[in-house]
């Protein structure tokens, strides 16, 4: 399977995500330039972490407007999976590709810690291989990571299983002490409707091997995989 | 030609730095402050255009790109004179 991790100026998670998908799950991988019109047959796109053009007016704000984000689209359109991590998230919150929008923490602090997450749909391209209701730990590194959606958005989104992490203690209860960034509903992933595009603002390529603490985050990646295969 | 637009979270958006800004003020013995709402200001310089061209592009411009319509509302005016344009 073939992976385009996509960099921006800004990106500071290009290289982990390549090192993961590449060293650890032994995928093929490549970067695809922003400015570029070409997703060199990619069977999967990740947007990765970081802070493209600096974040300035919003998160993900100009990132939108890169060349290869028409390509993207068009990816997405057509069926084909769209992870966005973190940065990439916000980017696909602004493209409308996933519903919902981005405020700072409610604490007003960035964030980087390891949360536990519950798997609240694990029948999607992205978390076939976990059980539904699993707990990850995987860490969060963000400002802007308090996801709102208006209230019919949101009921539609849980409606049909949009939902697929929540942020929790480490019993899995969705707690407003574990909801640390003040996001709606504690959501921390979401999927599209045709599932096959998903952003999520924990990190899973800094937890996918037992040296770095957690290999929860591998769950993410090898479902990719598995669902690809099985198409 | 000269435009202020100003954007800001909408109302039933929760606003943590402007809840955060009138706290500080609070503490400060400010007690008659009853709520703060930050937001941005840009500036922006329009040429070759007349007063009703602006008036299309300026909406336009705010919608798709300084502003996100989920989360943010935004209004904006002439610089320079009295003449008001609409906010949204």
């Amino acid at each position: 399977m073939r992976f385009g991790v996509v960099v921006f100026p800004g990106s500071n998670c290009d290289y982990d995500t390549l090192y993961v998908l590449r060293d650890v799950l032994h995928q093929e991988a490549v970067f695809l330039w922003h400015k570029d019109h070409d997703l060199r047959n990619s069977d999967c796109v990740i947007l990765p972490g970081g802070f493209s053009y600096g974040d300035y007016l919003r998160p993900g704000a100009i990132a939108k407007f890169s060349p290869l984000m028409q390509e993207v689209q068009e990816f997405a359109a057509r069926g084909g999976l769209v992870l966005g991590i973190c940065n990439g998230f916000q980017i696909l919150l602004e493209l409308g590709l996933l519903p919902g929008a981005m405020l700072r923490n409610k604490n007003l602090k960035f964030l980087c810690q390891f949360v536990h997450l519950r798997v609240d749909n694990a029948d999607t391209p992205f978390s076939n291989r976990a059980r539904p209701g699993q707990i990850l730990r995987i860490p969060i590194a963000h400002f802007d990571g308090n996801y709102y959606a208006p209230a019919e958005v949101l009921k539609d989104l849980e409606a049909r299983g949009g939902v697929v992490f929540r942020y929790v203690d480490e019993r899995g209860r969705a707690t407003e002490q574990a909801n640390i960034n003040g996001s709606v509903a504690n959501i921390a992933g979401v999927v599209n409707p045709r599932g096959n595009v998903m952003g999520m603002m924990p990190h899973p390529e800094r937890a996918s091997e037992a040296i770095l603490g957690s290999e929860d985050g591998y769950l993410i990646f090898e479902s990719m995989i598995h669902w690809c295969a099985a198409r | 030609m000269k435009v202020r637009i100003l954007v800001a979270l909408k109302e039933s958006v929760l606003d943590p730095q402007g809840q955060t800004v009138k706290n500080a003020l609070h503490t400060l013995g400010y007690r008659c402050i009853e709520d703060v709402r930050q937001g941005r200001v840009f500036e922006v310089e329009l040429e070759g255009v007349d007063r009703e061209e602006a008036s299309r592009l300026i909406p336009e411009i705010a919608d798709k790109v300084l502003a996100n319509p989920i989360i943010e509302q935004f209004s904006w005016e002439f610089l320079g004179d009295e003449k008001k344009g609409p906010s949204n």
